[in-house]
C-alpha cells in the first residue's frame, strides 16, 4: 500500500487529538454559560474521540484486511486469456512484477504489453482505492466530530458513555481466553476430522503399530497409525518422573513447612523453584549430554544395559523438572491447615512427625492430589526432554533401559519435515495433538476442581 | 496409668516404665529420621540444581574462548581486481542500480579471498603454500567472507595490509582444546595429519591464540563456517518475539485481569471463563504450537518461520499466567482502598484506574517479567510453526524468516560435529540462562522494592 502506513498513523492521532480537543472546548463552554455539567471535560474529550476517530480506524483497518486479496483478483481477471497465470506460484510472482512496475521500483529485464497495462490499471485502482477509503474515513470523522459539538449538552452522560466502552474493550480483552480455547478445540478438531477419513479411528486409538511411512505420491500404503506404543511411552515416562518428583518434592515441602527455620525456607524455597524457571532445553540438553552417559555407566556398574537414551534418563530429569511444581503447591496447601488441627494433635502426645503423617497430611490429601495430577498433566505434555533424551523409538515396552517414544515426539516428528499438510503423516499430528489436549484436559479440571474445593473449606 | 484395681495390677510399674521408654525411644528415632528424609529431598532437590548449574557451566565457559589467528592479511590489488563502489544516480531507477550493485558484487565475488589468507598463512608457515588444501582447513571456511565484507564495507583498503584476528577452523579448535581424543588413528580424524601438526605448530608459535570470540555474539548462525556460528539471528529472533508478547500480552492481559477481578458479576459464565483460563495455563506448549500452525499459518496465511508468528503463538501461551498473577496482584491490593474512593465519589472505573491498578504496578510489572521469562524458554510450539529451519541471517523485519534461542540450541546440538556444538550450545544456554536470571531479578528486585505490606 503506496498510502504510507505511519502517515496515516499519524493522521488518526492527530484527529483523535483534535476531536478530544473539540470535545473538551465544547463542554467548556456549556459550563461557561452556567449550567452544570453532568461529567468532567475530559470525559467529554474522550467521548469525542470515541465518536470520531474510532470509526475511521475501524474503516481503515478493514480496508487494510480486504485490500491486497481485492486488488489481486481485480488486476488478475483483468488480464489478456493467454496472460493468466495457471497456479498460485505464478499469480504471486506475476503480481510481484505488476507491482514492482506499478510502484516505479521498476524490473530486471523488458516488461512485456498486458504487464505493463495491468501495473497501469494496477496504479488506477489503488489510487481509487486510496481515495474511496480516505473519503471514507473523513466522513465518519465529520460526522463524528460534528454530533459531538451539535448534540453535546450539559445533560450528555459523557463519562457514564466512556466508562461503558472501556468495560465493553475489558470484556473484549477477557474473551481472548476463550477465543483461544475455542480456536484450538476448532482447528484441532477440523485436521483430526481430515486425518479420520485416511484411517479409521478404532486403528488409531488402539493400534500397537506406529510406523508412518513417509508418503509416496499414489502409494497406497500409508503406515501404520497406531497410539498405543505412543501412549504407553508416554505413560511411562511419566510414571518415572511421579517416582522422582513426588517423593522428592512432597518430602521437600514438609520440610520446610514443618521443620525448616525461618532463614532456610526463605533461601531454600525460592532456590528449589528456580528449577521450575528454568526452559525445558535446558533440561533436555542436560538429559543428553550428563544424564544419560551417567546413566549408561552407572548401569554398567551393575551389570545392566541402560541406553543412554531411554525412558529412564527422560524421565528422571522430567521428574527433576517436576519437583517445584509439586513442592509449591503442596507448601502453600500444608501451609493452609490450620493450627489448631496440629495443636490438638501435639496435645495428645503425638511427635512432629505423627501429626504431619497422620493429621496434616490426611486434611491437605485432596490438595496434594490436585498438586500430583498437575505435575502429571505437566509430564504429558513435556516435549524437548522427550524429543532429545528418550530416544524416540516407538516399541510397546515396560522396560524403562529401552528407548521410548511419546505422543509429543511423534507430533514434533510428523509435523516438523517438509510434509504436505494435508497428507496423513502431517495430520496424524493433529489427531495426536487432540488426544493429548482431551487427556490434560480432564487431569487439569479435576485437579483444579479439587485444589479449589480444598482452598474453600479452610477459608 | 490407673493404679486401682484393674486386671493389669500385675505389670510391674517398672516393666511400664520401661515400655513406654522403649516406645518413646522408638518414636524419637522415628521422629529423626523423619525429619531427615525431609532434609535429604531439600538437598538432594538443591544439588541437582547444582549438578545442572555446573555440568552446563563446565561445558560452556570454555566455548567462549576459541581458537583464533592473529595475522597479518595483504589485501592484494591484483587478487582483488574491482572498480569503484556505484552509488545510485540522480534519474536512475532502484532497479538499474540494484542490477550494477549486484554486478559490482559478482566482481567481488570472483576474486579469490581463500588465496589472501592463503598468502597470509605462508608468512608464518612457510610450506603452507605447498599444501594449500591443508593450510586452508586451518581456517574457518566463513573468514574468506568476512574478508570479502570488509572489502564491500570499505574498498579503500584493498592494496594495504591489516593486523586481523581470523577465527581458526572448528575442528582446529577441536584438536587444540582436545575435546577429540588426540590417539585416534588418521582416518577417525576430522583434519589431515599435516593441519593437526600445523596447528600445534602455530599454538606453540602464538599465531593461534585461544582468545575470547565475539563471534558467537555477532554473528548469524552458519552451517558452512561452523567456528563462526553465532546467536545473533536467534537473540533478534527472541527479541522480535518478546516485544510482540510485551506489547499484546502486556494490555490485553491485563485488562482481562481487571475485569475479571473488578468488574465481572459473579454468573456462571465468569466461572467458565475462570476455569477455561486456569486450564489455559496448564495446556502443554505444545498444543499452542498446532494451534499456531492451523490458524495463524494455514488460515491466515502470515509467513511461516516468522517471529510475527511466534510472538503471537507465545502470546496466547502466556496470557493465562500473566492474567493469573495480575489476578493475584490486585486482590492483594486491600478492599478499603476501593470503598474509601467509591465513598467519596468515585465511579468503579474511576477506582480502578485511578486507585487499584497504581497500587498493583509493582505486581503487574512483576506478572508480566514471569510471563516473558516463560516465553523467552519455550521450543517446542516454534519448532511447529517453523522456526527449526536454517536462518544464515540476522532478521531485520518480524516477518523475516527466523528462529529463536531455545531454538538455536535445539538445532545445534543437533549438529554433526558434536565435539565443537556440545560446547557451543552449553555457551548458548549460558547466555539464555544469564537472560532468565536478570530477567528473574528484575522481577524479585521490583517486588522487594515496591511491595507494600498493608
Amino acid at each position: 500500500m503506496a498510502m504510507d502506513n505511519m502517515t496515516v498513523v499519524v493522521g488518526l492521532l492527530l484527529l483523535a487529538a483534535m476531536a478530544y480537543q473539540l470535545g473538551l472546548v465544547r463542554s467548556r463552554r456549556i459550563a461557561g454559560g452556567g449550567e452544570v455539567l453532568h461529567s468532567r471535560p475530559p470525559y467529554y474529550g474522550w467521548l469525542a474521540v470515541l465518536r470520531a476517530a474510532v470509526p475511521a480506524v475501524a474503516i481503515y483497518i478493514g480496508w487494510s484486511i480486504v485490500d491486497g486479496p481485492l486488488l489481486k483478483s481485480l488486476v488478475l481477471s483483468s488480464l489478456p486469456a493467454d496472460a493468466v497465470p495457471v497456479d498460485e506460484l505464478q499469480a504471486t510472482v506475476l503480481m510481484q512484477r505488476i507491482s514492482n512496475l506499478a510502484s516505479g521500483f521498476g524490473l530486471i529485464g523488458e516488461a512485456q504489453a498486458f504487464e505493463l497495462q495491468a501495473a497501469a490499471y494496477l496504479r488506477q485502482l489503488t489510487l481509487t482505492g486510496q481515495l474511496v477509503v480516505l473519503a471514507a474515513m473523513a466522513t465518519a470523522a465529520a460526522f463524528g466530530l460534528f454530533w459531538t459539538w451539535r448534540r453535546t449538552t450539559a445533560h450528555t452522560r459523557a463519562r457514564n458513555q466512556v466508562e461503558r466502552a472501556i468495560e465493553v474493550g475489558l470484556i473484549a480483552c477477557s474473551a481472548v481466553a476463550i477465543f483461544t480455547t475455542v480456536g484450538i478445540v476448532l482447528s484441532m478438531l477440523g485436521e483430526s476430522l481430515r486425518f479420520f477419513q485416511f484411517v479409521s479411528p478404532v486403528d488409531f486409538f488402539f493400534g500397537t503399530d506406529w510406523s508412518p511411512r513417509f508418503a509416496a505420491v499414489g502409494a497406497a500404503d500409508q503406515g501404520a497409525f497406531g497410539l498405543l506404543p505412543l501412549l504407553a511411552g508416554t505413560l511411562l515416562i511419566m510414571g518415572i518422573a511421579m517416582l522422582v518428583a513426588v517423593p522428592l518434592g512432597l518430602m521437600t515441602a514438609i520440610y520446610l513447612a514443618e521443620y525448616a527455620p525461618h532463614r532456610v525456607r526463605s533461601v531454600a524455597k525460592p532456590v528449589v523453584e528456580v528449577l521450575a524457571g528454568i526452559p525445558t532445553i535446558v533440561y533436555a540438553v542436560f538429559a543428553l549430554v550428563t544424564v544419560g552417559p551417567f546413566l549408561t555407566e552407572l548401569g554398567e556398574f551393575f551389570g545392566l544395559t541402560i541406553r543412554t537414551t531411554s525412558a529412564l534418563t527422560a524421565g528422571v530429569v522430567m521428574g527433576m523438572m517436576i519437583i517445584p511444581y509439586i513442592s509449591s503447591l503442596s507448601d502453600d496447601i500444608i501451609t493452609q491447615v490450620p493450627k489448631a488441627m496440629r495443636d490438638g494433635s501435639l496435645a495428645l502426645g503425638a511427635t512432629k512427625s505423627e501429626t504431619i503423617v497422620k493429621v496434616v497430611l490426611p486434611a491437605a490429601l485432596p490438595g496434594i492430589v490436585g498438586a500430583i495430577l498437575l505435575g502429571i498433566s505437566k509430564a504429558i505434555g513435556e516435549t524437548m526432554i522427550v524429543v532429545l533424551a528418550a530416544g524416540n523409538a516407538p516399541v510397546l515396552t515396560a522396560n524403562p533401559f529401552e528407548s521410548v517414544s511419546t505422543i509429543t515426539v511423534s507430533i514434533i516428528n510428523q509435523l516438523t519435515g517438509d510434509q504436505d499438510f494435508a497428507s496423513p503423516q502431517s495430520l496424524v499430528g493433529f489427531a495426536l495433538g487432540l488426544t493429548l489436549f482431551v487427556l490434560t484436559l480432564i487431569l487439569n479440571v479435576i485437579a483444579l476442581v479439587i485444589v479449589r474445593r480444598y482452598r474453600e473449606q479452610y477459608e | 496409668m490407673s493404679d486401682t484395681g484393674t486386671p493389669h495390677r500385675q505389670i510391674p510399674f517398672s516393666l511400664v516404665a520401661q515400655r513406654v521408654e522403649a516406645s518413646l525411644r522408638r518414636r524419637r528415632r522415628k521422629e529423626v529420621g523423619f525429619r531427615m528424609l525431609g532434609m535429604a529431598a531439600v538437598l538432594t532437590a538443591l544439588t541437582l540444581l547444582a549438578v545442572l548449574f555446573g555440568s552446563i557451566l563446565v561445558k560452556g565457559l570454555p566455548a567462549f574462548w576459541q581458537a583464533t589467528f592473529v595475522i597479518d592479511v595483504h589485501f592484494d590489488r591484483e587478487l582483488i581486481p574491482i572498480g569503484p563502489k556505484p552509488v545510485l544516480e540522480a534519474g536512475e531507477s532502484p532497479a538499474a542500480f540494484q542490477q550494477r550493485m549486484v554486478r559490482w558484487q559478482t566482481d567481488l565475488g570472483f576474486a579469490d579471498f581463500n588465496q589472501v589468507l592463503l598468502d597470509a598463512l605462508a608468512k608464518v608457515l612457510p610450506e603452507a603454500a605447498e599444501h594449500p588444501e591443508d593450510a586452508i582447513a586451518l581456517i574457518a571456511s566463513g573468514e574468506a567472507f568476512a574478508l570479502r565484507d570488509r572489502v564491500t564495507a570499505d574498498p579503500g583498503i584493498v592494496g594495504t595490509t591489516q593486523r586481523l584476528r581470523l577465527l581458526a577452523d572448528a575442528n582446529v579448535d577441536v584438536w587444540l582444546k582436545g575435546n577429540i581424543d588426540r590417539s585416534l588413528p588418521d582416518e577417525a580424524q576430522q583434519l589431515s595429519a599435516r593441519t593437526r601438526a600445523w596447528a600445534d605448530q602455530l599454538y606453540a608459535a602464538d599465531v593461534i591464540q585461544n582468545r575470547f570470540s565475539t563471534a558467537i555474539f555477532l554473528n548469524p548462525d552458519s552451517r558452512s563456517s561452523l567456528a563462526s556460528a553465532g546467536l545473533a539471528g536467534a537473540f533478534m529472533g527472541s527479541l522480535f518475539m518478546m516485544i510482540i508478547v510485551i506489547v499484546l500480552a502486556m494490555p490485553i492481559g491485563v485488562a482481562a485481569a481487571v475485569y475479571l477481578e473488578e468488574f465481572a458479576p459473579k454468573r456462571w459464565w465468569t466461572d467458565v471463563i475462570e476455569v477455561n483460563i486456569n486450564n489455559l495455563a496448564a495446556v502443554p506448549s505444545i498444543i499452542f504450537g498446532l494451534f499456531g500452525a492451523v490458524v495463524f499459518i494455514m488460515w491466515f496465511d502470515l509467513p511461516r518461520s516468522s517471529a510475527v508468528v511466534g510472538g503471537l503463538v507465545l502470546t496466547l501461551m502466556t496470557l493465562p499466567t500473566v492474567i493469573i498473577a495480575t489476578r493475584a496482584a490486585l486482590k492483594a491490593v486491600p478492599p478499603s482502598i476501593r470503598e474509601a474512593a467509591l465513598g467519596v465519589g468515585a465511579s468503579k472505573v474511576q477506582v480502578v484506574f485511578h486507585h487499584v491498578l497504581p497500587l498493583a504496578r509493582p505486581g503487574i510489572f512483576t506478572a508480566m517479567i514471569i510471563g516473558v521469562a516463560q516465553a523467552l524458554g519455550e521450543t517446542g510450539p516454534l519448532l511447529l510453526i517453523g522456526m527449526n529451519a536454517f536462518v544464515a541471517s540476522v532478521p531485520t523485519s518480524p516477518f523475516d524468516q527466523s528462529t529463536a534461542l531455545p531454538v538455536q540450541i535445539f538445532l545445534w546440538q543437533a549438529n554433526e560435529l558434536r565435539n565443537f556444538f556440545e560446547g557451543r550450545g552449553s555457551a548458548a544456554i549460558i547466555v539464555l540462562l544469564a537472560m532468565m536470571i536478570t530477567l528473574n531479578s528484575v522481577a524479585i528486585w521490583l517486588r522487594r522494592r515496591y511491595e507494600t505490606r498493608w
